[in-house]
């Protein structure tokens, strides 16, 4: 049963899974704008690794709820095939002599960074979305880089091993070539190749079945058993969808967000502070929009209203409907993105809001009442809670 | 170039590759090395040596151990292994919420953990239910056929 064969259809799967996991988590490390300002950067030391970054865009409005849903749920969905692909390859874990050449050495060193690469970036990634924070240190930096040191040893993988694999898939394993991972004395099978592609099939179905739910609201949630943010939703009514970070938990005090409260907003025409009153007297615009994590859950759009940042920054001294972006802070007081700054194209999309209200109703504390920012298509921890100031122009 | 393959053992272009592999795995490990290094090591390394040298051989030999009651009826073992290892591979995963080990999840989401353990209790129990279900119902046609394919005594 174990064999090339079994090994190059699980590695196959892998090769597009992975490459797909690779994309769309440089996706989400784009989505957070780290070439912006340095508050939003948890990888100053990146160099070349983000060669590629972008403007991250606003449209279309669920695009970081997909490629973040895909990454997250699409990496739970692996594990039983990397598991099992590993399982596949362990007579090659013994094979002797240990080294046969320079080259060969190279290579099974190669494959220590492949295989710990691996499972150290699942094993923080599951942790993670469990807020498991074992791992030593910042999940962002090790997991980034993690990525790229397994990418490399991917790569090369795939250059040494896909043309055989195809190969054996293809035609069969050549008569003159032996099965090096088969069992040269195996015993009585009790599983036949189709059926352990089976079960792993099973158990990545299973894990599909019990996770994916967790990027819908209500019923489908439901679905999600096992899965961080499953179940039933933690409140009912207008505000009772899923929320990232409680009042609670970040140490919001109710004296700092009742009447005294006072956004401040900064710009060339000087420095404001506007009450929650005031804020309700300008114009209120409405934006369907989700909140999508980076732990890949999401919510399905909620109908926010509350003033649109475009507006604010036309008060700050930037009348022109071109602003530039704007550094937002939080009343919490600890956070790694307490302080994060938004990009203009991200000001000037009239969806931006400092939302005031959800779904009909004014904010709860745990969705940042008095005020919070939304944003289309940005991550989560984007979205400030309890805005205390909005410095236009200066990042 | 024979030298090379001589020394070596692989083709110039095995080189290239590794050489390119390396580099780029350097200028990312550096990175990821800067802060508790040691540490980092220990799990970027340990995540592999823990995988082939503890969990592989554990499962291995609990595979092992299961097949000795059915040993005269090998097929039988994957109706009990099967579900087993699903169950298993959901507590790998997810033992930090069923084991309510992960402290900060309620705070931080307002959510409840108490529903992992008993979740995943439950369908530890639906996969028994179903793979048992199989049985039967495999049991049931083997008989029928083997009945069926019988010289009849109606004719």
């Amino acid at each position: 049963m174990r064999g090339v064969r079994f090994t190059a259809v699980l590695g196959l799967v892998l090769l597009a899974g992975i490459t797909l996991l690779f994309v769309t988590g440089l996706l989400s490390y784009a989505a957070y704008n780290p070439d912006l300002a340095a508050v939003n950067d948890k990888t100053p030391d990146k160099g070349w690794l983000g060669f590629y970054l972008f403007d991250w865009p606003t449209g279309p409005h669920w695009l970081y709820r997909l490629t973040q849903g895909v990454h997250v749920t699409l990496g739970i969905v692996l594990v039983p095939v990397l598991l099992a692909k590993l399982w596949s390859v362990v007579p090659k874990l013994f094979a002797l002599p240990p080294a046969r050449s320079a080259g060969h050495a190279l290579e099974r060193l190669s494959l220590l960074l492949l295989v710990g690469g691996a499972l150290f970036e699942f094993v923080t990634g599951l942790l993670n979305i469990q807020l498991e924070y074992l791992f030593p240190g910042s999940f962002y930096p090790l997991h980034f880089y993690g990525a790229w040191v397994f990418f490399a040893a991917f790569l090369a993988h795939t250059c040494l091993k896909l043309p055989r694999a195809l190969r054996v898939l293809r035609h069969g394993l050549p008569a003159a070539d032996s099965d090096e991972l088969a069992s040269p004395d195996p015993a009585a099978p009790t599983v036949s190749r189709r059926g352990a592609l089976a079960v792993v099939g099973a158990g990545s179905l299973l894990l599909l079945l019990t996770s994916a739910g967790r990027s819908f609201d209500g019923g489908l949630r439901r679905t999600a058993l096992l899965t961080p943010r499953g179940g039933a939703e933690p409140g009912s009514g207008p505000n009772g969808f899923q929320i990232n970070k409680t009042a609670a938990k970040v140490g919001i005090a109710p004296a700092e967000t009742g009447e005294r409260w006072r956004l401040t907003v900064t710009g060339p025409a000087g420095e404001f502070r506007l009450s929650r009153a005031e804020l309700l007297a300008m114009d209120q615009h409405s934006a369907a929009l989700p909140i999508a994590c980076v732990e890949g859950w999401s919510t399905s759009d909620q109908w926010w209203r509350g003033v649109p940042l475009r507006d604010l920054a036309t008060l700050a001294g930037f009348p022109d409907g071109r602003p530039p972006g704007v550094l937002v802070e939080s009343l919490q007081r600890s956070g790694p993105f307490r302080k994060v700054a938004l990009r203009d194209n991200q000001v000037r999309d009239p969806r931006s809001l400092l939302a005031l209200g959800v779904n009909g109703e004014p904010l709860s504390p745990d969705h940042g009442y008095p005020a919070r920012v939304i944003v289309p298509a940005a991550p989560g921890v984007m979205n400030t809670k309890w805005v205390s100031r909005l410095t236009f122009g200066e990042l | 170039m024979r030298m090379l393959r001589r020394w070596y053992g692989e083709g110039p272009l095995h080189l290239l590759l590794m050489a390119a592999s390396f580099a780029l795995a350097g200028y990312a490990g550096v990175r990821l090395l800067d802060g508790d290094t040691l540490m980092i090591l220990v799990w970027f390394v340990g995540a592999a040596f823990v995988h082939d040298l503890v969990l592989v051989p554990l499962y291995s030999a609990a595979d092992r151990a299961l097949r000795i009651p059915v040993a005269r009826r090998p097929a039988l073992v994957n109706f009990v292994r099967v579900p087993l290892l699903l169950s298993g591979l959901l507590l790998l995963m997810w033992f930090p919420l069923i084991t309510r080990q992960a402290e900060r999840y309620e705070p931080a989401s307002g959510m409840s953990p108490d529903r992992f353990l008993g979740n995943w209790l439950l369908i530890t129990a639906a996969l028994f239910a179903v793979s048992a279900l199989w049985l039967v119902v495999r049991t049931v046609r083997a008989r029928r056929r083997a009945r069926n394919g019988r010289p009849s005594a109606s004719h």
